[in-house]
């Protein structure tokens, strides 16, 4: 019972911080103490953060197998934690300067954050269901936190009716996959497929699990809520939404495929072809005719999550070790572009337009050239480091004998180049009537530069991915043990 | 454990207890999808699906004679009162902002 709670240590630190940072908040006078929370959240995940990157060992369980500490679910909460914890410190200027910082923001992204460590440590339905909530039930709330403003409060609205109905299904189809296996954990979910196959209460419990976590992770067809949050939430929010859940969920869905239906490859692997196909072409095509940034960041998430998707469809160790890449270098392309939309301002008011962006390498040159390599980062565009990640996904699907599936993807990602691409083109070829002005903070502009840096260079032989494929594949041999 | 499927009740088998929970179910996603007008109806619809998902989970339960059903079905619980705290709170401040709750007034953003 010791060993149990010795392995949840990191969850507990979340747990009692949000709940101290809660009283600290609620009795200590808003104005003064918001500052004071922020920084102490940001710190509670970067030290959360360096004690999971910082153990090691073999694969553990707690708590009758609910809860699993793995080299694959470190490697993920390390990612989530460091990703939260930027977003947060990136976004509080905004925020303050909009009057809209109160002191359970920071409060809200801990608990979310805790939601997604129990996600992608979670060892059965249970477990998976309660850390998904806690994250959803957050999220929720932060996306309506601006309550002031129509659009925050509609953003949040439709986010909350889908996101319950996509947990209802999943539910709906956990509770499938109980009757008719037995058991809630995905070891033992594992062993009866093993037996006895896949029955058809089964195949419709699985069916309904992958309907639920792709409405998570926003691949088409459960995809509609995204524009509309992403355009409505305030801009912090949306660059949190674009990163710490994306990798949570994403590593959540290849969680319970791998560890409760690693036996069933081909039942879900056409459910995922046909997703990260809808996904890669949607994405691709409807951004195009956007002009919203925030808007058109939706869409490409959709593609990049279709693409991430690629990888999980393969259903081999390759496929999984591809998803954590993919992940990783799409969160850190997303700081980047979201520190730079963060920090446009016109008159003093955020500005979200992409014809706002037109002369900005006149004005400002260094900007304009790290939104850039972005940009064609983003678009998947060699040398930069977004190409690798996409070539990863699509050789793991080669290798998989799913061809077709990487053929699409790299027709998708032409296409999808193309909007990346009018951005550098804006930049660059248009003229301004008035100089868009950035607003200078010295963390969003070294969050820009630094991923911006790291995606020309990444892939040098000098930094050589800085060891990523190596974290990568260890993670991924301890999904599939 | 030996009883397994005495614990429904007599004469009434699994099956009708998973009629009862899908056409519940699908009652729900079709309050979501088709209802036009308020969005306490929608509100109303995800408590149902969640109420179904209950249903199964206790048939369920009570079929295999394992208790780790019921278990889930209250967790289901807890987290459906949260889920609806939430929403009317989020209604509460969306009802302030703009003056009404229809759905066909959920239409600031598009594209």
């Amino acid at each position: 019972m010791n060993s149990d709670f010795a392995l949840v240590v990191p969850e507990i630190l979340m747990a009692a911080g949000a709940m101290l940072l809660l009283m600290v908040g609620a009795y200590g006078g808003e104005e003064r103490q918001r500052n004071l929370i922020t920084w102490a959240s940001a710190g509670l995940m970067a030290l959360v953060a360096a004690i999971v990157a910082t153990r090691g060992g073999a694969e553990a369980t707690a708590f009758g197998g609910a809860f699993v500490d793995d080299g694959f679910a470190r490697f993920t909460k390390v990612l989530i934690l460091t990703s939260s914890a930027l977003m947060l410190v990136i976004g509080k200027e905004y925020l303050e300067r909009r009057g809209i910082l109160r002191f359970e923001y920071p409060i809200l992204i801990v608990l979310a954050t805790l939601g997604m460590m129990m996600m992608v440590s979670s060892g059965g339905l249970i477990a998976l269901y309660m850390g998904l909530e806690l994250q959803s039930l957050s999220l929720y709330v932060v996306a309506a936190f601006n309550r002031d403003s129509a659009r925050s409060t509609e953003a949040g609205l439709k986010y909350f009716v889908l996101g319950a109905l996509s947990s209802g299904m999943l539910l709906y189809g956990a509770s499938l996959v109980y009757g008719y296996s037995g058991s809630t954990s995905f070891s033992a979910i594992a062993e009866v497929i093993a037996d006895d196959g896949v029955s058809l209460g089964l195949t419709f419990g699985l069916v309904f699990i992958c309907a639920g976590l792709a409405f998570k992770i926003s691949a088409v067809p459960f995809h509609m809520w995204t524009p509309d949050v992403y355009e409505g939430a305030p801009t912090p929010v949306t660059a949190f939404f674009a990163t710490a859940p994306k990798v949570a969920a994403g590593a959540l869905f290849a969680r319970a495929l791998y560890d409760g239906f690693g036996n069933a490859v081909a039942d879900w692997q056409q459910i995922l072809v046909f997703i990260s196909i809808a996904s890669m072409f949607l994405g691709s095509i409807a951004a195009i005719g956007q002009s919203n940034l925030k808007r058109l960041l939706a869409y490409s998430s959709i593609g990049h999550m279709g693409f991430a998707l690629v990888g999980l469809a393969a259903g081999t160790q390759a496929g999984a070790e591809s998803l954590l890449t993919y992940l990783v270098i799409y969160v850190i392309m997303n700081i980047g572009t979201f520190a730079f939309i963060l920090s446009m301002e016109r008159d003093g008011k955020p500005v979200v337009q992409i014809s706002d962006l037109a002369g900005l390498a006149e004005t400002r040159p260094a900007q304009a050239l790290a939104l850039g390599v972005l940009m064609f980062s983003l678009a998947g565009i060699p040398p930069m480091v977004g190409f690798f990640a996409k070539f990863f996904v699509f050789k793991a699907a080669v290798d998989a004998g799913l061809a077709p599936l990487a053929v699409a993807g790299a027709v998708a990602s032409v296409i999808g180049a193309y909007y990346y691409l009018n951005i550098v083109r804006v930049m660059y070829l248009s003229q301004a009537e008035r100089p868009l002005e950035i607003r200078t903070n010295l963390i969003g502009q070294g969050a820009l530069g630094l991923s911006a840096l790291v995606m020309a260079a990444g892939w040098l032989p000098i930094f050589d991915g800085f060891g990523l494929p190596e974290m990568a594949a260890a993670a991924a041999q301890s999904l599939l043990r | 454990m030996e009883h397994g499927g005495a614990a429904l009740i007599a004469g009434v088998g699994l099956e009708a207890y998973l009629a009862v929970a899908a056409i519940l179910f699908v009652t729900g996603i079709f309050g979501i999808f088709l209802n036009r007008k308020n969005v306490i109806v929608i509100l109303m619809s995800i408590e149902l699906m969640l109420l179904a998902v209950n249903i199964n989970f206790v048939a369920f339960s009570a079929h295999l004679g394992d208790l780790v059903g019921q278990v889930f079905t209250l967790f289901v619980l807890t987290v459906a009162a949260a889920e609806a705290a939430i929403g009317l709170a989020i209604l509460v401040c969306f009802f302030r902002n703009r003056g009404t709750i229809d759905v066909e007034d959920m239409n600031m953003m598009k594209g």
